[in-house]
């Protein structure tokens, strides 16, 4: 009886979504404020990349409250999952219940740098090609995670991932700020434009990407490293 | 799109809803997560053919390899199997 | 062909949707429950970015050759919206399997019908 009613629940919500979407073809014409974005993207900002300008400039302040909520998740997951460690010992045999092989580990050390780097590739050109600060960041905590689950003794500092977090966030609330100052609204671009299609252009926007991206690489690496070292059968 | 593009972007959609369908009637939770994974999977490459680069590469990063690590974590944490 | 399509996809899209509306409802296990809203998501993720799609277009990007191109791109901004859910998404998915770790610690089980009690 229960599942019928839940059956009968879902036919009707998806017949209604589909009739609403009836109404919307596939692949037909844009919305009216992307026509804008397209107009201004490049010949105001001469950014190239128009999703990088619509993230970080024209919706720069739901960005910043985007990476508030994934600071809010870091730290909730640590409160959450806390426990007092009785001593840090420098092995910590729980967080892998076998050594990984010498292949793996030699893989990952030969991968890690590369994957760093690719990282910090992504985030430094966000504004010319796809890619930019969350989706660096994210392979950048890829990286730190190759190297948590090979080694047992590779540890993140925790007061480093905090102090490149705070610094970065500081770095866009600072940059948010100056535009006030300098522009006159918050989050303002305030810098030079420069030229399309190189790399120093784009004014804030690749500085603030540079600082998403860090800023995001650290929190995911943190969230990471607290779920990797929680432990089974303690208590 | 041109005709590879179409046949690539049904059998995308297949898979989609065979993951999606074994992900959710699965009892072993760890076979579910790797479904999971593999919805991220297929959705990045269909991402990737309805040109948008920049959410094909954040599925691809985020979706298959955080999600599905910290779907086993948990699951390393608590039970494997889901009773009845 | 194109019928097809536009019905393929966006019946796919609304198809993952209700699974995941499905598992969070029926199922009893609570990392099966944060499985559909992850599954819910992805549909979630395709239904915009297809919106968004034009036939024949670019992605929306320019490259030095082609600067006048713009009137044959993808609509941007459901591309944008998508970027911030997925990675929000990926925020509300750790919190949920913490909420649920802790839980397994406090009660030794993840079935909601076994948790009687609401007291951590």
């Amino acid at each position: 009886m229960k599942k019928l009613l839940i059956f009968g629940l879902l036919i009707f919500i998806g017949v209604e979504i589909l009739d609403v979407l009836s109404e919307v073809p596939f692949g037909e014409d844009r919305m009216k404020v992307s026509n804008f974005y397209l107009e201004k993207s490049p010949e105001v900002l001469k950014v190239s990349n128009v999703v990088t300008a619509i993230v970080v400039n024209f919706r720069g302040f739901d960005t910043l409250g985007e990476v508030t909520v994934l600071f809010l998740a870091a730290a909730g997951i640590g409160s959450i999952l806390y426990r007092r460690r009785s001593v840090h010992t420098e092995l910590n045999p729980k967080r892998t219940s076998t050594e990984a092989s010498n292949i793996v580990q030699a893989g990952a050390k030969v991968l890690f740098p590369l994957i760093i780097l690719l990282g910090a590739y992504i985030f430094v050109h966000g504004h010319l090609t796809p890619g930019g600060g969350f989706q660096g960041g994210a392979i950048i905590a890829t990286g730190f995670l190759l190297m948590l689950i090979s080694y047992r003794k590779f540890f993140v500092k925790h007061s480093g991932v905090t102090w490149i977090e705070s610094i970065a966030g500081i770095v866009f609330v600072g940059l948010g700020l100056l535009g006030m100052v300098y522009g006159g609204t918050f989050l303002e671009n305030f810098l030079p434009a420069g030229e399309l299609n190189s790399l120093i252009s784009g004014g804030i926007i690749g500085i603030i990407y540079i600082a998403v991206g860090f800023k995001v690489g650290a929190e995911l690496t943190g969230v990471l490293d607290t779920l990797l070292n929680i432990s089974q059968d303690e208590e | 799109m041109s005709n590879t593009l179409i046949v690539i972007t049904i059998i995308s959609l297949f898979f989609l809803i065979v993951a999606g369908i074994y992900a959710v009637i699965k009892k072993d939770l760890l076979q579910a997560a790797i479904a999971t994974g593999l919805i991220s999977l297929v959705l990045s490459i269909l991402f990737y053919i309805l040109q948008a680069p920049d959410v094909a590469l954040t599925e691809a990063a985020i979706g298959i390899a955080l999600s599905t690590i910290i779907f086993v974590l948990a699951i390393r944490n608590t039970k494997r199997f889901e009773d009845n | 062909m194109q019928d097809f399509l536009t019905y393929g996809i966006y019946g796919t899209a609304i198809f993952l949707m209700l699974l995941g509306v499905y598992a969070v409802l029926v199922k009893r296990n609570l990392i099966k429950i944060v499985i559909g809203l992850s599954i819910l998501d992805s549909g979630l993720h395709l239904l915009f970015v297809a919106i968004g799609f034009i036939s024949g277009g670019t992605a929306p990007i320019f490259s030095p050759m082609a600067i006048e191109s713009a009137n044959k791109m993808v609509d941007p901004v459901p591309q944008a919206l998508v970027l911030t859910a997925i990675v929000i998404g990926f925020g509300v998915t750790a919190v949920a399997l913490a909420l649920v770790i802790r839980l397994y610690r406090h009660h030794n089980t993840i079935n909601i019908d076994e948790i009687k009690n609401l007291k951590w």
